[in-house]
């Protein structure tokens, strides 16, 4: 199923995924293409399998069945092209370092075994931290930052990767304005150098504003397209199974909006 | 009397043996221990050390020799497949880890305590001493034993001299470290057969039964002092000798003091003091910091804030 023309091949491709905890399904049959130069976001419930989907692509859980391919190839073949920034919460804050040494750790795929960083990589570590505003807390020790610098620091390290499609696991959850400020600049600055960025989302107000293609699931892919068209009604109550008063605004408000265009 | 002490570890043939074999026993547990403690994984050594009693018993059951590195070798052996055991369990059965760890250790231990108890009745005048491995004794030391505690201990050394960016990474975000490629399961058991190794040299001097604490102790301790991890583990070390040495020293001038209970003793003390005084992190600042806040709260008044 891999192509061989890696130029038409897209950024990701998923095909018959489906994995499993034990006996329960988490991803049941998932068929996607992810195009590129886009900033996609994934949707669903909790336990839909947003993370699991981000984490099987990247090689980090084993498929019960299916195939993942990055740019046509296997993730081992391509990992040098894939950047990625964990959930901030799945590390220990008070681990005795500082900040510009974890965004170096974005580099240590790049240097392999034993090589240690250099001059070289402290100063495109000093850059990306630049590019996230937080170049002032290089020397900073990490239990000493707030959440959205936190979740900064993460994100410089996936800079410091210098991939071409990123993928992130809730990065703008419990952090600042200043910080989804940040992080939404320096995703369109990377849309905008070509670069595709899929990112598991939770705030649906945001959505369409933020992003340009909507990836729907629960266990199930919903749907998957062009954020304007895929988001709707009909998609938000297959993904969620509700019908909260709260969240059927959402789209009245929408509807009024475009209807005042 | 403190300089006669310094005069017989330098000249002493006993007692330059005892300070230099559990000054390389606290320094290769306090490097290793680091990063076992940062792992959350301190009570793996404890498993691990209790673990490597069967393998010493049997080693000397099937050589009749009671050579360092023949015992070594046992004790890591079975050390190893403990360990090895208990990641088992946790990967492919619904048992939690710390339930595990339990079962592990006490099986393996029990088995030791039985293997040990018909070595000593068997007659075998070879045989007498063994039972040291529980609490441990300095005073048998013997240069032969210092120089294989050398060779092994140096090789978990070198280990981490040369992969400390690889565990560093391992320890703080092993998932990341695994989505940039590295053999993250491999690294993880070649960190813990290090740990094995750091346990293995220690079991004369400290014993089975205490020598996770000779992982733990210096690793806490050295945490509190510093925010880097390279300092860490070089403090780590440093703590872990001091404690060593010290420990032995008194063991082995004062009559009727076992040796692994006396090091781990010495080792809580530097504990005790870095958890207290050290600077950042110290409880006594800590509280002096808290009291200072409150009466500067309390003197600008109530009303002011908003």
């Amino acid at each position: 199923m891999f192509d061989t023309d890696l130029k038409s091949a897209p950024p990701v491709r998923v095909r018959d995924l489906t994995v499993a905890y034990r006996e329960t399904p988490v991803l049941w049959d998932i068929d996607l293409d992810i195009p590129e130069g886009q900033l996609v976001a994934i949707v669903g419930p909790n336990g839909a399998g947003k993370s699991t989907l981000i984490k099987t692509i990247l090689g980090l859980v084993r498929p019960a069945s299916g195939t993942v391919a990055i740019y046509g190839q296997p993730y081992e073949r391509q990992r040098r092209l894939v950047g990625y920034v964990p959930q901030r919460g799945s590390v220990d804050w008070d681990f005795p370092t500082n900040v510009l040494d974890v965004v170096q750790m974005g580099m240590y795929g790049q240097l392999g075994w034993i090589r240690r960083p250099g001059r070289r990589e402290r100063e495109a570590a000093l850059d990306c931290l630049e590019q996230v505003g937080m170049a002032d807390l290089a020397g900073r020790q990490i239990s000493q930052l707030s959440g959205g610098q936190q979740q900064r620091v993460f994100l410089a390290r996936a800079l410091a990767q210098d991939a071409r499609v990123y993928f992130l696991d809730e990065p703008f959850a419990g952090v600042d304005a200043t910080t989804e400020r940040a992080i939404i600049d320096v995703l369109r600055e990377l849309r905008a150098r070509g670069k595709t960025l899929v990112v598991v989302h939770h705030d649906l107000e945001t959505l369409r504003e933020y992003f340009d293609w909507v990836v729907m699931l629960n266990v199930r892919l919903i749907a998957s397209g062009p954020a304007e068209m895929t988001f709707s009604r009909e998609t938000f109550q297959e993904t969620y199974g509700v019908r909260t008063a709260a969240l059927t605004e959402l789209f009245d408000a929408h509807a009024v909006a475009a209807a005042g265009d | 009397m403190i300089p006669q002490i310094l005069h017989d570890l330098l000249f002493d043939y006993t007692l330059r043996n005892v300070a230099l074999g559990s000054a390389l026993l606290g320094i290769v547990g306090g490097v290793l221990g680091t990063f076992a403690v940062l792992r959350r994984q301190g009570l793996v050594g404890d498993a691990l050390a209790h673990a490597a009693l069967p393998g010493i018993a049997l080693a000397f059951m099937l050589t009749g020799s009671r050579a360092p590195a023949v015992l070594m070798l046992g004790a890591a052996v079975s050390g190893w497949l403990g360990t090895l055991l208990i990641l088992r369990i946790v990967r492919d059965t619904r048992i939690s880890e710390d339930t595990a760890l339990g079962v592990v250790l006490t099986v393996f231990f029990g088995l030791g305590i039985v293997l040990l108890t018909q070595i000593q009745h068997s007659g075998d005048a070879n045989q007498a001493g063994l039972d040291r491995y529980l609490f441990g004794q300095a005073a048998t030391l013997v240069a032969e034993d210092v120089r294989t505690m050398a060779v092994v201990g140096g090789v978990a050394l070198a280990i981490v001299a040369l992969l400390f960016k690889e565990f560093k990474l391992l320890a703080f975000d092993a998932e990341f470290a695994a989505s940039l490629g590295f053999p993250t399961d491999r690294l993880s058991i070649l960190l813990t057969s290090a740990i094995v190794l750091a346990v293995v040299i220690g079991l004369q001097t400290v014993g089975v039964v205490l020598m996770a604490a000779m992982l733990v102790a210096p690793a806490v301790a050295a945490r509190q002092w510093t925010n880097r991890l390279g300092v860490m583990v070089l403090l780590s070390g440093a703590f872990g000798a001091a404690a060593g040495v010290t420990g032995a020293v008194i063991s082995v001038t004062a009559r009727h003091v076992p040796t692994g209970p006396m090091i781990v003793l010495c080792a809580t003390v530097i504990v005790v003091v870095s958890l207290l005084f050290a600077p950042e992190r110290g409880i006594v600042w800590d509280a002096v910091r808290r009291r200072a806040m409150t009466r500067e709260a309390l003197a600008s008044g109530p009303g002011r804030t908003p």
